[in-house]
């Protein structure tokens, strides 16, 4: 018997043993879904999957009496439209901020001390000043989004810059780059791909920030419909909404991790198959 | 007119004296190996010759004139690593001196500049034996490929002179043999004049027309920081005779010196 730490499991395994626990929990649910119903048909903590499919189904076709819409699909594009807006913004003042900070001591030593105190501020605790400013409108949720992931992707990219190597910008300098040509064509072809990793980790605290900012005000959005159905108990609506938010989470990161993989070979030259 | 001079040149981080009392003058065409222990200050030396180390005191002059306290393109360097950009092709990475040169603003070029660019670096990837491998990243090649290319870009600036920083000292004795010969062909086809720092006496012996030994000559045990190294021996090394022969000279003449401990 070989010792734990040098079992592996065999390709098929490892997906077996990874749909597992998820088997596991839908089990749970459904027989703890059974009981409740068994005792009170009209119970409506936990619905069963056939209810909450039809629910769902019903959100995704169906239009609304009153809008025209159809209420899934209007809710997402209004969940998506922000967080791609608010992460896109966030990205663009992260790289430049990051690069020029990163490449440039002069400025390194003004931005610094103000990047790390404006990291510091809890993004919540300014989404009344935000909603003071801009309105309930959509300015408000973007830019708590904004507020709540730039100073993280400046800090991550701050120190990529710091980190590459100094034989890399003497190099170039040797090559004739002048300090432009340093930042365009050293600092930020190679902090691209780890703009991209930073803002895959940033992905989660952005969906945060997007749905307590759609919980408090909006008119619609994947968080505003949660926290509106809550009052009447729809955990039927909730759940799937939940799952929902979960797989979109899910193909942003992957489409972030893809067009990386894709557009910079060599940055994921180290990382084997796990990327 | 010598390339490169240096009178009293000296160097110190407050009172810890690295360099002292450097005065040497060394034509067109050397090939200078420095060798001495670690520590001992020669990368500070090659740093000063780069400009990225300020000079303390003294003067080291590159055609007679101050040498510039920043880096640029008329002195080339190769590195022990780090030396190529990993974001860059082989071709790419060759380009790029000539990219920066011809545009300014994005430091790429295009249409006719690009295909005369690819052009030069073609001949320069040629000479160090990489036509094979053109497209690839540099994490696709191995250690002595990956400094191949080093030198190859390196040269593309033809440079007053080539500094070169352990440029041998990861790779397989089998690759460093390769390197040499490169090395030495590309020094005598194109006249360049290098510096090369290595911990391989054998090789400093083997590639350099002129040998530095950096150590210090005076030492305070009370104050190990006090005194400086300098260049200690400066032979030059005839092509024809057996470097056997100076090692023995070195030793007969009664060095008793730390560099000889760790070297000889």
């Amino acid at each position: 018997m070989k010792r734990l730490i040098n079992l592996t499991p065999s390709r098929g395994g490892r997906w077996l043993l990874g749909l597992l626990p998820f088997l596991l929990l839908a089990m749970l649910y459904i027989s703890l879904s059974n009981a409740r119903l068994a005792e009170n048909p009209n119970d409506r903590l936990l619905p069963t999957p056939a209810n909450m499919a039809s629910t769902f189904y019903h959100l995704a076709t169906a239009e609304n009496a009153r809008t025209g819409q159809i209420v899934l699909w209007a809710d997402t594009f209004a969940s998506l439209e922000r967080i791609v807006i608010g992460v896109g913004i966030s990205a663009f003042i992260g790289l430049i901020i990051g690069i020029v900070s990163g490449g440039l001591p002069i400025l390194r030593a003004k931005l610094s001390p103000l990047v790390t105190v404006a990291s510091l501020i809890p993004p919540m605790a300014i989404l009344p000043i935000l909603f003071i400013a801009f309105g309930t409108g959509e300015a408000a949720k973007i830019a708590l989004i904004v507020i709540g992931v730039t100073p993280f992707l400046i800090r991550d990219l701050q120190g990529h810059a710091l980190r590459l190597p100094d034989e890399q910008l003497i190099k170039a300098q040797t090559l004739g780059a002048s300090s432009w040509q340093v930042l365009l064509r050293v600092l930020l072809p190679q902090l691209t791909p780890r703009l991209l990793n930073a803002t895959r980790l940033a992905l989660g605290t952005a969906w945060l920030f997007l749905i307590a900012a759609e919980a408090i005000a909006a008119q619609e959005g994947l968080g505003y419909r949660i926290f509106l159905v809550r009052r009447y108990l729809s955990m039927d609506i909730i759940l799937p909404y939940v799952a929902w938010i979960t797989l979109l989470a899910f193909l942003l990161d992957q489409l972030l991790a893809w067009v990386s993989r894709l557009a910079f070979p060599w940055y994921h030259s180290g990382e084997g198959d796990n990327a | 007119m010598s390339l490169l001079a240096a009178k009293r040149l000296e160097k110190h981080y407050g009172n810890h004296v690295v360099l002292e009392n450097l005065n040497f003058s060394v034509e067109p065409g050397e090939f200078v190996t420095l060798v001495g222990a670690s520590g001992c200050g020669k990368t500070t030396f090659l740093k000063m010759l780069l400009g990225t180390e300020a000079i303390s005191k003294g003067s080291l002059t590159l055609d007679d004139q101050p040498i510039p306290n920043e880096p640029g393109p008329d002195r080339g360097v190769v590195f022990q690593k780090y030396s190529v950009f990993p974001h860059l092709t082989v071709l790419g990475n060759v380009m790029m001196a000539d990219e920066l040169h011809s545009s300014k603003l994005l430091g790429k070029s295009f249409g006719a500049a690009k295909r005369r660019a690819i052009e030069k670096a073609h001949a320069r990837i040629d000479e160090v034996g990489l036509d094979q491998a053109l497209d690839k990243y540099p994490h696709e090649l191995s250690g002595g490929m990956q400094q191949r290319l080093a030198i190859a870009q390196a040269l593309m600036m033809r440079p007053r002179m080539l500094l070169l920083d352990e440029p041998f000292g990861a790779l397989d004795p089998g690759i460093r043999q390769d390197m040499h010969v490169l090395i030495n062909r590309l020094w005598q086809e194109q006249q360049l004049t290098i510096f090369m720092i290595t911990h391989d006496l054998k090789e400093a012996f083997e590639l350099g027309t002129r040998l530095w030994v950096f150590d210090k000559t005076r030492h305070d045990p009370q104050a190990p920081e006090a005194y400086g190294a300098t260049i200690t021996y400066d032979l030059p090394i005839s092509r024809d005779r057996p470097s056997e022969a100076l090692k023995e000279k070195l030793q007969q003449g009664g060095l008793q010196t730390h560099t000889q401990e760790t070297l000889l």
